[in-house]
């Protein structure tokens, strides 16, 4: 691992921050790979999603009918769209297997609606592989720090 | 002359009608845990949240914490989580197995029947068992139907099978789906926040008019039969079950289908050991169950049970809610829980796909409803083609607003009758 490695992973993270802030969903949804999944457990950082309940857990396709619904414009839950900010930091590579790469951060998210304002924080657990040269997220995970806690709705992007 | 409290609900509930301000106003948020959740049986929890003796499960009476455990005996506790001494919370995790409780503040002990145990340094009391009357808060009655645990704070009243009524028929259809009879609710629970009044969820829960619209961005991209469910040319109907309780019958839609776990949106193919598993233990009886499936049934005032998923009404303030839910376990079907848990996933909660958009109408219905102009809001809805079943029960169309006029009828009666001797007989916390 070399100082260049961790300059591209951030810069593919900042760029998939960036994407999920601005609803640029198709641009959000080209990140993955065909096998994605992303998850936001519920009830600690580390149940197991084929027992418990989990806030998402979606394979590619789900991501995928995920997507297709904003997209219909009648998702009510982001008509109008969160504002969304959100800073990625602390990011750490923590392993490499073969062509994969697993890179931890920290994020600090506030979203403002009609209702008031939000704020989310937790830590992005990804596993980036390479296709073709260039990154993709073959998962992501979002332990939300308040994932064991009574929380609003959260129908964008995290 | 000043107005009775009965005359002024009067004045606020008619038949297709109720006031904005039954959903804004703090004053009568408090009378309704007074007159509602202090008094009438509210779901509290399921017996395999505690399944071995000692086991105990946070839970809650509206804001009250509530603390179910199971004794060393099996019976089932609805304790108080307050310390009889100081009040301090005397049980801090969210579930776990212990045959007492320790109060970290001043070291007092309890059995987990809510029994005081002891207290540090007695001779400051006199000598040991001077306080033996002291013991943990109690929800006065307990009781069980079919797994599900209800309790009330009062201490007479109606029994739980009267409370029921005809709503005991649609959690026996409920366990009826399961090879062994018994439903499980093991995977945990999402919270998810609705900065809206309570009844506003429930009204929601078998309103048959609003899923083709909140919900039709995702029944128009994903494979999905419910929207055909409540439309005008379905025969499904609503039902008023009495008490408060409502359901939409799917049946007859289901029925008309005749497809074996057509009601799941899949066939026998897809699950063909849990198909099997019910014929042995139903045999002919199975082809009905396995057409008609589950309920989608509201048990006031706070138990949704729609098909797969549990739902649990909190309300926490006039305008704030917690929607408590869970994917439903059958026991001894494994293959169908997996599909169950993945497709409530998907659906419910704070990001589902479904209920995230069902939350964003309660939380604008709230904006709308403290409005001072018009101050009504309309439960007409079929109210010209209801008709009576072979059971007696009110019917409407699957679209029509039958279920809330009878929950408003229930509400009111609990709201205005019975309101002096419960208010002290009760012995409600405050």
């Amino acid at each position: 691992m070399n100082g260049q490695d961790i300059r591209r992973i951030e810069q593919f993270l900042y760029r998939e921050a960036r994407l999920a802030d601005e609803h640029d969903y198709d641009g959000w949804e080209s990140l993955w790979t065909d096998d994605g999944l992303y998850w936001v457990p519920a009830g600690g950082d580390d149940i197991d999603p084929t027992t418990r309940m989990s806030i998402v857990y979606d394979n590619r396709r789900r991501i995928s009918t995920r997507i297709k619904q904003f997209h219909t414009g009648k998702r009510h839950t982001q008509i109008p769209a969160s504002r969304l900010r959100r800073v990625v930091s602390n990011v750490e590579i923590l392993g490499a297997e073969g062509a994969e790469t697993t890179v931890e951060a920290n994020f600090v998210l506030v979203e403002s609606r009609e209702r008031g304002k939000e704020i989310w924080a937790g830590r992005y657990t990804y596993r980036l592989r390479e296709v073709d040269g260039e990154l993709r997220m073959a998962y992501k995970k979002v332990a939300l720090v308040d994932n064991a806690r009574v929380v609003p709705t959260m129908s964008f992007l995290i | 002359m000043t107005t009775t409290i009965a005359e002024r609900y009067d004045a606020l509930i008619e038949p297709e009608r109720v006031h904005g301000s039954l959903y804004t106003s703090p004053e009568i948020f408090a009378d309704e845990l007074e007159q509602i959740w202090y008094r009438t049986w509210v779901y509290v929890g399921h017996v395999s949240e505690i399944a071995q003796p000692n086991d105990y499960v946070r839970k809650t009476i509206g804001p009250q914490d509530v603390v179910m455990t199971r004794g060393a005996d099996g019976e089932v506790h609805l304790l108080l989580n307050r310390c009889a001494h100081r009040g301090n919370l005397v049980c801090e995790a969210d579930a776990g197995n212990s045959s007492s409780f320790r109060c970290p503040y001043h070291g007092w002990t309890y059995r987990n029947t809510g029994d005081l145990v002891g207290y540090p340094f007695p001779q400051g009391y006199g000598g040991r068992g001077k306080l033996d009357e002291l013991g943990l808060g109690r929800v006065p009655r307990v009781a069980v139907y079919q797994g599900f645990v209800f309790g009330s704070f009062a201490p007479d009243g109606p029994s739980l099978a009267e409370h029921l009524g005809e709503a005991a028929g649609e959690l026996d259809r409920l366990v009826r789906l399961s090879p062994q009879g018994e439903v499980e609710i093991t995977a945990g629970f999402l919270k998810h926040r609705a900065r809206a009044n309570w009844k506003l969820l429930a009204e929601n829960e078998t309103d048959g008019y609003h899923p083709q619209f909140v919900h039709q961005s995702i029944f128009s991209v994903a494979e999905s039969g419910i929207g055909a469910l409540y439309g005008e040319k379905s025969t499904a109907v609503t039902r008023d079950l009495g008490g408060g309780h409502s359901e939409n019958d799917l049946r007859p839609e289901f029925r008309r289908l005749a497809a074996p776990m057509g009601w799941f949106g899949t066939t026998e193919k897809k699950v063909p050991h849990y198909v099997a598993a019910m014929r042995e233990r139903h045999g002919d009886a199975a082809e009905e169950i396995l057409v008609e499936g589950a309920p989608h049934v509201m048990i006031f005032p706070n138990l949704f049970i729609a098909e797969i998923q549990l739902f649990t009404i909190q309300p926490l303030a006039a305008d704030l809610t917690v929607q408590h839910v869970t994917a439903i376990g059958l026991k001894g079907a494994p293959e169908m829980n997996t599909r169950m848990l993945q497709q409530s996933i998907g659906s419910v909660g704070p990001a589902g796909l479904l209920l995230a958009d069902d939350t964003e109408m309660y939380e604008r219905n709230q904006a709308g409803v403290a409005e001072l102009r018009p101050e009504w809001l309309d439960i007409r809805r079929g109210v010209g083609r209801e008709s009576v079943d072979e059971r007696g029960l009110t019917i409407g169309g699957a679209t029509d607003e039958t279920a809330m006029r009878g929950f408003w009828r229930h509400y009111k009666r609990l709201m205005t009758t019975d309101r002096v001797a419960a208010g002290t007989a009760a012995g409600t916390p405050r």
